[in-house]
């Protein structure tokens, strides 16, 4: 009944994949080490810094505060699965190259996922609206400012507002 | 850091779940939404030899008005349910305003209210709601099945009156008096951060437009959420003037008595307890009278 490895079978960018892991086994190293998938990145490991958030059934979730086992069943999206096959990059992606909403990137990964699912949420989000919806997930570089920009620019290309 | 090892069990039943409980005791930790146990593991602060996850168990994902107007939420209902929930928000629109204030919107599609009521953390925003609501909170063990009051639930700082091998498996919250008003409201550093003071207010008006019942509750206030039964005292029977809720504040902050941090001075909070008491107090009496009228 009480299992020291757990077999999990889950959906990552719409690939299948199967493994054997330690329960223990922090999501977002499941991601990285196991999957290779090193898009995700881990800052903080205790679910403050956005780092490494990602979708899970398309809610974005921290892949810290998950253990493995739980993602069986479940689809993930990372952000290796933004841009399409051929490299044509997702909006969101465009707009913050258009608005230089990164500087070294670290955080950039977190805060695409986020707004994916934001975005999908609110195509006419205001700044005020956006400007909430990035607080849990920091920058120490940009002073936040392109990347408010970048999403606003977003917003309107997806959303279709001005 | 990372965890430390434990082994794992995904029960497909409540009944399951809770016998391994009782086999296990204090060596097995309930999983739910994972937001407060898992920063805490990844820490080392908690290690538990045992882990028990709800979140394959069936059926616990509920939101159901009971026959009375009450509300009741199962085990696995996670903040972001309250959030978009229309029940909530047209039956209890006090847990429904609370719920934004919860961290952040990837903290609330994982973290559950019951999780959240069972951690006790007393700068919680949930645990002041259910007060000030007069919630009521199913505990099960495979021994055991009680209902226990909000006001008796919080004992002390993350801890409650659940027994060992007791979960909280469910919440709910009663109906609103008739003719009643609510408001939350809270001051933080940044949206999503630990309240630097809260305030849950729910009052009804009778008749005559006098204040017929008071319920103010705060987090971030002490070592558990408080209510200031002194302040709903004095309003009781009164009308509702500016007057009123003028010292309606300044008693809360005679009988709110916050300890203060590293962030803040105890002087501070209590001037936090009398600007928001008047706030809230102010907007759900406003809130009374509309529904009154309608």
């Amino acid at each position: 009944m009480l299992e020291e490895l757990v077999t999990v079978s889950t959906v990552v960018n719409g690939k299948h994949y199967r493994r054997v892991v330690e329960p223990r086994l922090l999501l977002s190293d499941f991601i990285r080490h196991d999957l290779g998938l090193t898009g995700t990145h881990v800052g903080c490991e205790h679910g403050v810094c956005g780092a490494c958030t990602i979708l899970v059934d398309e809610k974005p979730v921290r892949a810290c505060l998950m253990f493995t086992p739980q993602a069986d069943g479940h689809a993930i999206e990372t952000v290796e699965g933004l841009a399409e096959e051929n490299g044509e990059l997702h909006p969101l992606q465009e707009a913050f190259r258009d608005k230089h909403g990164l500087q070294c990137g670290f955080c950039t990964p977190g805060i695409l996922m986020t707004m994916k699912a934001f975005i999908a949420q609110h195509p006419k989000a205001t700044e005020g609206e956006i400007r909430e919806a990035l607080s849990g997930n920091l920058c120490r570089c940009t002073g936040y400012q392109n990347i408010v920009e970048a999403v606003r620019l977003a917003v309107s290309r997806i959303g279709g507002s001005s | 850091m990372k965890p430390a090892p434990f082994r794992y069990a995904a029960p497909r039943s409540i009944e399951e779940l809770l016998a391994l409980k009782a086999e296990h005791g204090d060596d097995a930790k309930f999983l739910a939404g994972g937001q407060s146990l898992i920063p805490t593991m990844n820490f080392r602060l908690a290690q538990p030899a045992v882990l028990l996850d709800l979140n394959t168990l069936p059926d616990q994902n509920f939101i159901v008005e009971t026959s009375s107007g009450g509300v009741r939420i199962g085990a696995l209902v996670r903040h972001s349910d309250i959030e978009t929930s229309e029940t909530i928000a047209r039956s209890h629109p006090l847990a429904h305003e609370a719920i934004r204030f919860v961290a952040h919107p990837q903290i609330r599609n994982r973290g559950t209210l019951c999780g959240n009521l069972a951690h006790a953390d007393p700068a919680s925003e949930m645990p002041a709601v259910m007060l000030a609501l007069g919630g009521r909170f199913h505990a099960r063990s495979a021994a055991s099945d009680r209902w226990i009051d909000a006001s008796d639930f919080f004992l002390s700082i993350f801890t409650t009156a659940l027994e060992e091998n007791e979960m909280l498996c469910e919440v709910e919250m009663p109906p609103l008096p008739p003719g009643s008003g609510t408001c939350f409201l809270e001051v933080s550093r940044r949206p999503g951060d630990f309240a630097m003071m809260g305030v849950a207010t729910v009052v009804s008006l009778d008749e005559a437009g006098r204040c017929a019942e008071a319920r103010i509750a705060y987090c971030s206030a002490g070592e558990t959420p408080l209510l200031a039964p002194g302040v709903a005292a004095s309003l009781a029977g009164e009308e509702p003037d500016e007057t009123a809720l003028l010292n309606a504040a300044r008693q809360a902050a005679e009988e709110i008595d916050p300890p203060g941090n590293v962030h803040l001075t105890s002087a501070y909070q209590k001037h936090l307890v009398a600007v928001l008491t008047g706030r809230a107090l102010r907007t759900a009496f406003a809130r009374a009278n509309t529904s009154a009228s309608q």
